[in-house]
C-alpha cells in the first residue's frame, strides 16, 4: 500500500470518527456519554491535525482540550445530579462506552504512528519550515497581533461577566466578622449575677437567667 | 511587523479598552454612595471617544496590523453614531439601574467592553477580526441580559440569546471556513479579488449561505428572527436599548464587510457573488417585512411590539443592502442611523416612564398619557411617527432612500413590498398614539415620567432631533454617501 492511500484512509477514518462522535454528542441521552463523545471528537480532530502536520495544535488539543478541560468537564457532569441512578451506579456503568472510546483512540493511535513512520509529506506544504511552533509563535505576535489581543479582551470580559453574574451580598448570610470579635468588652458578655445562697433549689434558676441580648454574637 | 502607527490607527480603540479597565478598578475601590461618578466619567469616555474617532480621521482610508484593521469612512460613521448613542444611553439608564440595583459598574464596563467590539467589527479587514469583534460584542451581550438577576425572564432571555448566539456563530465561522478554503485568504480584499474566476463557485456559495445565516441572526431578520422578542422583553430595558439600538449599526457594518468587500459587489463590473447574494438578501427583506409588521399587529406589550418593528426595519435596511452599489450602500447606513436613533428614543421613553415596581412595558401602561404629562406624549407621538415613517420626520427619510435604492437595483416588486408593509406597519404605530391620546387613564395607574433631569432633557433633545433631522438631513446622506464613494 503506498504512502498517499494510507494516508487518505486515516483521513476519512477520523474524519469520519469525529462526525460521528460530534452526532453523538447531541444525541445520546445520557450526558456522560455526550462528554466521552466530544472527548472522542476532539481526540480524533487531533489526529486530522498532525496529518495535515500542525503537530503543535494537535497537541495542544489533546493536553488541553482532552487532558484537562474534559476531564473537569466530566466530573462537573457526573456531580451535576441529573440522574439519581447515574451517579449511583457510578464507575461501572460507564465502563463499556468508555473502553469504546478508549479503543477507538487506541486504533487512532496506532494508525496515526504507522502514518508517520513511513514519513508522509504529501498534505500540502507546510508553512512553518520545520518548527511549527517556531511559525505560529511568530505568527501570533506579528501578522495576527491585533486578534491575539481582542482574544485577551474576550477573556477579560468573560471574567467580568462571570464575577458580575455570580458574586452577590446575599442577606441572612451567616458569616464572622473578626473585627467585631476582638473588638468585644468582657462587660458585654458575661454577666455576673448574685445569687442568694440561702435560695431554695427548686425555685432557683428563673430569677438567675439574664434575659436574652440582641445582638449577641 | 505592527509599528507605533498602526496603534496610533487604534488609537479610540484603545484608548476606550484603557478606560474601561480604569473604570472597572475604580468602580471596586468606590464606596456604594459614590458610585455615581462611574456614570458620569463613562458617558465622558464615550464623547472622548467619539471625539478621536472624528479628530484622527485619516483623509483616505488606512489600515493597521497587516490588513486586520480598516479605518475609512464607513467606519468612522458607524463609530461616531454607535459611541454617541451608548451616551445618550447611560444617560436614560441611570435612574432604572439605581432603581433595580442592577451592578452599576458592570453594566456601564461590559458596555464599554461591547461598544469596542462594536469598533472592531465595523472596522474589521479580515475574517478573524470579523469574528473576534462580533464574540466581544455577543459575549458582552449576554452578561448584560443576565444582569439583573433576581429576574427569571432575564435570566431565561440571556439563555436564549446565548444558545442561539452561539449557534449563528458557529454558522457563521463554518462559512468562513468554507471561503477560507475556496480562496485561501482570511483578508477580505484578497478573497474579493481571488473570488472573481475562480473554479470553487459552489463551496464559495455553500459558504456564503453560511455567512448570510450569521448575518441575518445579528440583524435579527427572518427566518432568524425567534430570539429578538423574547431577548427584548426579557433584558432589563436599560440593556435592551443598546442591543436595540447601537448594534444594529455594528451589524450593518458587519454585513458590509463581509458580502461587499468580502464577496464582491456590482460596483466594479466584474460582480462577484453579488448577483447570488442580493436574491438571499431580498428573500430575507420581504420575510422581515411580512412577519416583522404582521405579528406585531397582535402584540400588546411594548418592549415586544418595538421588537417585532425592529425585525421590519431590518427588512428596510436589507432592501439598500440588495442594491449592492454605492447608493445602496449610503441608504442602508442612513437607514441604520436613524433606526438606531429612533429606537434610542424609543426605548429611552419605556426608561423615563418606568419606576420602580412599574415597568411601563404593556401598551396599556400609556393610557391617557396625554393628561398626565402632554410633554412626552408629544415625544413619544414624534418617536412612532418617526419608526412609522411618517414625513416630515428623521424615519420617513430612510425609508424613502432604501426603497429608492430597491428600485435602482431593478428590483422595483420589492419595493412596492415595502412600501404596502409600511402602510400596514403604520396602524400598530398609531395604535400606541391613539392609546396616549384618546383613551382615559386606567384606575390606579400613574404614569409620568419620574427619571432625574438628565434623563428627561436627553430624551427631549433626542425626540427633538428625530424632527430636526426631519429638515436636515442632507449632510448626513451626503456624509453617509462620501463614506462610500471612495
Amino acid at each position: 500500500m503506498n504512502n498517499d492511500l494510507l494516508q487518505l484512509i486515516c483521513f476519512y477514518f477520523f474524519g469520519a470518527v469525529s462526525v460521528i462522535g460530534a452526532l453523538m454528542v447531541i444525541s445520546v441521552k445520557n450526558s456522560v456519554h455526550a462528554v466521552l463523545s466530544l472527548v472522542l471528537t476532539f481526540f480524533s480532530m487531533a489526529c486530522v491535525w498532525l496529518l495535515a502536520e500542525a503537530e503543535f495544535l494537535a497537541i495542544a488539543l489533546v493536553v488541553v482540550y482532552v487532558g484537562a478541560v474534559m476531564v473537569l468537564f466530566l466530573f462537573v457532569v457526573m456531580m451535576l445530579d441529573i440522574k439519581q441512578e447515574a451517579v449511583r451506579e457510578g464507575f461501572i456503568r460507564y465502563l463499556p462506552v468508555g473502553i469504546i472510546v478508549a479503543l477507538v483512540m487506541l486504533v487512532e493511535m496506532l494508525a496515526m504512528i504507522g502514518v508517520r513512520a513511513m514519513h508522509a509529506h504529501t498534505l500540502g506544504p507546510n508553512p512553518a519550515g520545520d518548527s511549527n511552533v517556531a511559525w505560529l509563535g511568530q505568527a501570533l505576535y506579528t501578522e495576527f497581533l491585533l486578534p491575539f489581543e481582542i482574544a485577551a479582551l474576550i477573556l477579560t470580559v468573560g471574567i467580568v461577566a462571570a464575577v458580575a453574574l455570580t458574586l452577590r451580598q446575599r442577606a441572612g448570610v451567616r458569616h464572622q466578622t473578626a473585627s467585631q470579635q476582638v473588638a468585644v468588652n468582657a462587660v458585654d458578655r458575661v454577666r455576673v449575677v448574685k445569687v442568694a445562697s440561702e435560695q431554695m433549689a427548686s425555685v432557683s434558676p428563673a430569677p438567675v437567667v439574664a434575659p436574652p441580648q440582641e445582638n449577641a454574637p | 511587523m505592527p509599528s507605533i502607527n498602526d496603534i496610533l490607527i487604534l488609537l479610540p480603540e484603545v484608548y476606550l479598552v484603557v478606560a474601561a479597565c480604569v473604570l472597572l478598578l475604580l468602580d471596586a475601590y468606590l464606596k456604594p454612595g459614590q458610585k455615581g461618578a462611574v456614570h458620569w466619567l463613562s458617558i465622558l469616555v464615550m464623547l472622548i471617544g467619539a471625539y478621536l474617532v472624528v479628530s484622527g480621521q485619516p483623509a483616505t482610508p488606512v489600515t493597521a496590523f497587516s490588513g486586520m484593521f480598516v479605518r475609512d469612512g464607513v467606519a468612522e460613521v458607524l463609530k461616531l453614531f454607535s459611541l454617541l448613542i451608548t451616551a445618550v444611553i447611560f444617560v436614560y439608564a441611570r435612574p432604572y439601574l439605581k432603581e433595580r440595583a442592577i451592578p452599576f459598574g458592570e453594566f456601564y464596563t461590559l458596555t464599554i467592553f461591547a461598544t469596542v467590539g462594536i469598533m472592531f467589527l465595523v472596522s474589521a479587514g479580515s475574517l478573524v477580526t470579523v469574528y473576534l469583534g462580533l464574540e466581544l460584542l455577543t459575549l458582552s451581550s449576554y452578561a448584560l441580559v443576565a444582569l439583573n438577576r433576581d429576574s427569571p425572564l432575564s435570566s431565561e432571555a440571556a439563555i436564549k440569546y446565548f444558545v442561539l448566539g452561539a449557534l449563528a456563530s458557529g454558522m457563521l465561522l463554518y462559512g468562513m471556513s468554507m471561503v477560507y478554503g475556496a480562496t485561501h485568504s482570511l483578508d477580505l480584499h484578497t478573497i474579493h479579488a481571488a473570488i472573481v474566476g475562480t473554479e470553487w463557485k459552489t463551496l464559495l456559495l455553500f459558504g456564503l449561505v453560511f455567512m448570510i445565516v450569521g448575518i441575518g441572526f445579528k440583524l435579527g431578520a427572518a427566518p432568524f428572527h425567534m430570539w429578538i422578542p423574547d431577548v427584548y422583553q426579557g433584558s432589563p430595558t436599560a440593556v435592551t436599548v443598546f442591543i436595540g439600538s447601537a448594534q444594529k449599526l455594528a451589524a450593518f457594518g458587519m454585513a458590509y464587510r463581509l458580502l461587499s468587500t468580502g464577496m464582491g459587489d456590482a460596483a466594479g463590473g466584474a460582480t462577484g457573488l453579488a448577483p447570488q447574494w442580493q436574491l438571499m438578501l431580498a428573500v430575507l427583506a420581504v420575510l422581515s417585512l411580512a412577519i416583522g409588521n404582521l405579528v406585531a399587529i397582535v402584540q400588546t406589550n411594548l418592549k415586544r411590539l418595538l421588537a417585532y418593528s425592529t425585525i421590519s426595519h431590518m427588512g428596510y435596511l436589507l432592501l439598500g443592502l440588495v442594491n449592492a452599489g454605492p447608493e445602496g450602500y449610503s441608504a442602508s447606513m442612513f437607514y441604520a442611523v436613524s433606526y438606531a436613533l429612533t429606537s434610542a428614543a424609543a426605548f429611552g421613553m419605556i426608561l423615563v416612564l418606568s419606576r420602580s415596581g412599574f415597568e411601563c412595558e404593556e401598551i396599556d401602561d400609556l393610557r391617557g398619557l396625554n393628561q398626565r404629562s402632554p410633554w412626552f406624549a408629544f415625544l413619544m407621538l414624534l418617536v412612532m411617527f418617526s419608526l412609522a415613517g411618517v414625513p416630515p420626520l428623521f424615519g420617513f427619510f430612510g425609508k424613502l432612500l432604501v426603497l429608492k435604492a430597491a428600485v435602482d437595483a431593478g428590483m422595483l416588486w420589492l419595493a412596492l413590498v415595502g412600501a404596502v408593509f409600511a402602510i400596514i406597519g403604520l396602524y400598530y404605530y398609531l395604535r400606541v398614539v391613539k392609546v396616549m391620546y384618546f383613551d382615559q387613564p386606567a384606575e390606579g395607574t400613574d404614569v409620568r415620567a419620574t427619571a432625574d433631569a438628565p434623563a428627561r432633557w436627553v430624551l427631549s433633545i433626542n425626540a427633538l432631533a428625530l424632527l430636526v433631522l426631519g429638515f436636515t438631513w442632507a449632510p448626513l446622506l451626503a456624509w453617509c454617501q462620501r463614506a462610500f464613494a471612495s
